[in-house]
Parts: C-alpha cells; structure tokens; sequence
C-alpha cells in the first residue's frame, strides 16, 4: 500500500477510535466522579455514563449521537518525509469516517444552509499545524460536540484585573453554561496579549490529559483554586447537583501585551473525545491514545 | 427508583423533582422542526398523527437505520430543551401528554403547563447515546420524514429508558432554578470570599 493511503486509513481508525471510545484518562476521571459522588440523582447518571462508555467500546457505537465537529491538531517533524500525503489525507479520512463510523453528518454552510452530509465544508475538517523539530509527526483528532462549544467565551480584560480577574471570569463562564455542556467537564483556559491566541491556548489545552499539571508550579497551582471553586458550585453530573462539576481545569498562557490580558474559556463536555497517533519517518503508525489499536 | 408504563395518568402528579424513573411503554421524538410543525397544525385546529394521551413526548433526534421494512435506532439521546419552550406549554395542554423527556432544562411556562395538567418534565443523561439505543425495544413508526431524520417524529417502544430524573414536576418545583440559584449563593457567599473576589 501506498503511504497515502496508509495515511487515510490510519486515520480513519484513529477518528473511529475518538467517536466511540473515550480516552482512559477521561474514562477514568468518569469512574472517580461515579465513586465519589452522593447525591442520588447525579449518581445514577454517573453510573449510566459509565455503563454507556462501555458499551459503545464494544459495540462500536458512538459515545454520544452528537459526533461533533472534526478537528486536527498536527505536529509535524521539519524533517518528516510525508507532510503532503498527510495534508490531503485529512479530508478524505472525515469523509470515509463520516460513513464508516457512521458519524452524524454536522456540517452546514453558513450561507447556503447546506449539508454535504460528510462532514466537510469551507475549511473543514479544521486542522492546526505546528512544526517541531524532528523525522516523525503526530496527529490529534478531536470530535467536538455542539453543547460544549455554545458556551465558549473570551475577553480582554484589563490587566488591573490581574489574576483574580481571570478566576471570576471562569467562575462565571461555568455558572451560565450550567448544564448546557454536559458536566463533568473539561475546563480549557488560556491567558495571553490577544482574544485569538488565549482562544488558541485554551482549545489545545483540553488535549491534555485529564490530572496532568501545567509545567509551572503557579499554574498548576491555580489549576487547582480553579478546579474546586468550580466543584464547589455544586451543579454536579449534568446540572443534577452534586460533587463533580468538572474532571480538571487546564491552563496555558502566553506572556501579555503591557495593556491588555485576554482569557479565554473552551469547555470540554464529559465525553471529550480525542484520539491521537504518531507517524513514524518509515510511514509505520504507532496508536498513542488507544495502545490497543495497536496489536491488530 | 420509580417505574413507570405507559399510558401514564394521574399517578404522574406523585412525582418529585430528584426522583430517578425508568419508563417502559411508548415514547414519541419531537424536536426543533417538529415542534414549529405541531404548533402550525394546532393553529389550524388540526392534531398530531399520533395521539399522544398519556404518552411521553421526547426531544431526540436519532441516528437510524433501515432494517427490512421497517428501521432500526442506532443510537438516541436528548438535546437541550429550552429551544421547545415556546411551543411546550400548547402541547401539554392540546395533547394530554404526561412526561416531556430531554435535557438541560425548561422554563416557567412548561412548568406551569405541567402543573396545571399534571405532566412532568424529566432528563436523561446527554451523551449516554449507546446505553440508551438498548434501551428502544423497536421503532413502531414514522411520521413527518420529509423534515429529515433528526427531526421526524419517531414513535418508540421503550423498555425501562432511564434513568429519568423528574427536573419539573406537577407540584411547582423545577430542579434547575434551584440549583441555578443555589449555585449563586455559593459563588458570591463562599467562593469568592474564600478567593478574595468581589
């Protein structure tokens, strides 16, 4: 077989992975948050939630009917011989996926209120590039669901407001999402001089796994602040009121403009879904979120 | 935890808000496209094709499959309400329906419908859409199809869908605004002292 087709089915694979099984770590924050919780009616949500991710794993059936949008996130190696074959393959994979899977069709131009029904349209699939240094790349894809998404928000602050400023922000930001993301959620913040690159920075830090801290211990810190306060407002599973309103909160940041401090809040709903693989300078793939691809 | 069948009747005006329901019987999906439908028809002094007496009334938009003759739910699960709260209340009171199904929440006028008629507003879990499809026994029909398959209306035999947490019940209470409001008290009595925010 050709790399490029190699490629394309590879990364059907990997999009069929994401649709229907979770990662292990948000599986696993999924199962903490069933155990610790005791307010009844959340718990029996939990524990549906649970059993649902199993079934869809065996079954091969999406998580949720909302199968989202498709993103990328690619991190390609300066020295990586495939670029090319990897670029055109993206489309192609979503569409083959779309069928496969199946996904549900969600595309819809913006003018013409069209559906192609394969999840594609004006630049979409979405994919973000980054070139590192070396031979191999990795590719990312996450399904974003509609619930989530709709309660996204940013804004330039003024840097007066400082730190504080940005915690009452979020707080705020998860108080009128209330159960319209479908908590337990993924809380994405990113911080920096501009709207665009706290937004940017806060979608890619819902990549990161579910209870790894951010490198610097400050961050981290607030990470934490954050995390309970945002427990502590009690909407529990789905807003039925309990424990666990979010997994995790995860920060990023880029050094500020002297007058402006933009935040940036994206939430992930609890079935975040993403699925990632490397790709080898020998055109070999390795499955790095779901190992298990692996073996067959 | 409470099981229910359908026909539903006056047994709904016992539910609380927080009690967990499985409910075995007939189910019928009404979303966006629907609902604007449904209200067009009643405007017209016209009914729904399917009587939905004592039925639950669901918003959900499947992802089917043909199956022979017939279909199959592939997988099922609710959307947010909110967007059917203009239409809800004339529905409750011109159909006789008990239990509307979704998710997220809905306003005072339905609250106030459920009330008056003794109905119940109750979600399911978003997101559980493969526990759910074991839970359709099988599709019994379809109508309006020509709105697309999200938005037809798909009558389901149910076995045991839950859990259903009743959200609005027929006695005033609506589990939302409370937590909604008791959220707000925790933010500006607790967190943000605690935080040093003002």
């Amino acid at each position: 077989m050709e790399v490029k087709e190699t490629l394309r089915e590879a990364l059907v694979k990997l999009i069929e992975a994401a649709a229907t099984s979770l990662p292990r770590d948000v599986e696993e924050a999924l199962v903490r948050a069933y155990e610790i919780e005791s307010s009844p009616a959340a718990k029996s949500f939990l524990k549906a939630m649970v059993e649902n991710v199993k079934i869809a794993r065996k079954k091969k059936l999406p998580i949720c009917q909302d199968t989202g949008v498709v993103l990328f996130y690619v991190k390609v190696g300066d020295k990586f011989p495939f670029t090319g074959a990897l670029l055109s393959s993206l489309r192609e994979a979503t569409v083959e996926a779309t069928r496969r899977v199946p996904l549900r069709p969600n595309t819809i131009d913006v003018f013409s209120g069209k559906n192609p029904g394969d999840n594609t349209g004006r630049n979409m699939p979405w994919a973000e590039w980054e070139v590192v240094e070396g031979e191999e790349a990795e590719v990312t894809v996450m399904l974003k669901g509609g619930g989530s998404e709709v309660v996204g928000r940013a804004k330039t602050l003024v840097p007066a407001e400082g730190i504080k400023g940005i915690m009452k922000y979020v707080i705020e930001a998860i108080y009128e999402a209330g159960p319209q993301p479908c908590p337990p959620v993924i809380v994405g913040v990113g911080i920096g001089p501009t709207v665009s690159v706290a937004m940017k920075l806060a979608s890619k830090a819902l990549l990161r796994p579910v209870g790894q801290r951010h490198e610097d211990p400050e961050v981290a810190k607030l990470e934490e602040t954050l995390l309970r306060a945002i427990n502590d407002i009690g909407y529990g599973a789905h807003g039925m009121g309990g424990k666990v309103t979010a997994f995790d909160v995860h920060i990023d940041y880029a050094a500020r403009h002297p007058a402006s401090l933009s935040v940036a809040v994206v939430l992930g709903c609890w079935a975040t879904r993403r699925a990632s693989m490397r790709i080898k300078k020998d055109g070999k793939v390795e499955y790095t979120s779901h190992p298990e691809l692996n073996e067959v | 935890m409470i099981r229910l069948k359908t026909p539903l009747g006056e047994e709904v005006r016992e539910l609380n808000v927080g009690d967990v329901v499985y409910l075995t019987g007939t189910v019928v999906t009404m979303r966006d496209a629907g609902h604007r439908r449904a209200a067009e028809l009643f405007a017209r002094g016209e009914s729904l094709p399917v009587d939905l007496r004592g039925l639950a009334l669901y918003h959900a938009g499947p992802v089917v499959r043909r199956a022979g003759e017939g279909w199959e739910v592939v997988v099922i699960g609710p959307t947010t309400s909110t967007r059917m709260e203009i239409y809800e209340a004339e529905v409750i009171e011109r159909t006789g329906v008990r239990m509307i199904i979704g998710k997220g929440g809905m306003g005072a006028r339905t609250a106030e419908a459920c009330r008056k008629h003794g109905a119940v507003y109750a979600v399911y879990p978003g997101g559980a859409a493969a526990l759910q499809a074991e839970q359709v026994v099988r599709v019994l029909g379809v109508h309006w199809l020509d709105l697309g398959v999200p938005d037809a209306m798909w009558v389901l035999e149910v076995k045991d869908l839950g859990p259903l947490t009743v959200a609005i019940d027929s006695k005033g209470r609506n589990l939302y605004e409370e937590i909604y409001r008791e959220a707000r008290r925790r933010i500006d009595e607790e967190i943000y002292p605690r935080l040093g925010i003002k």
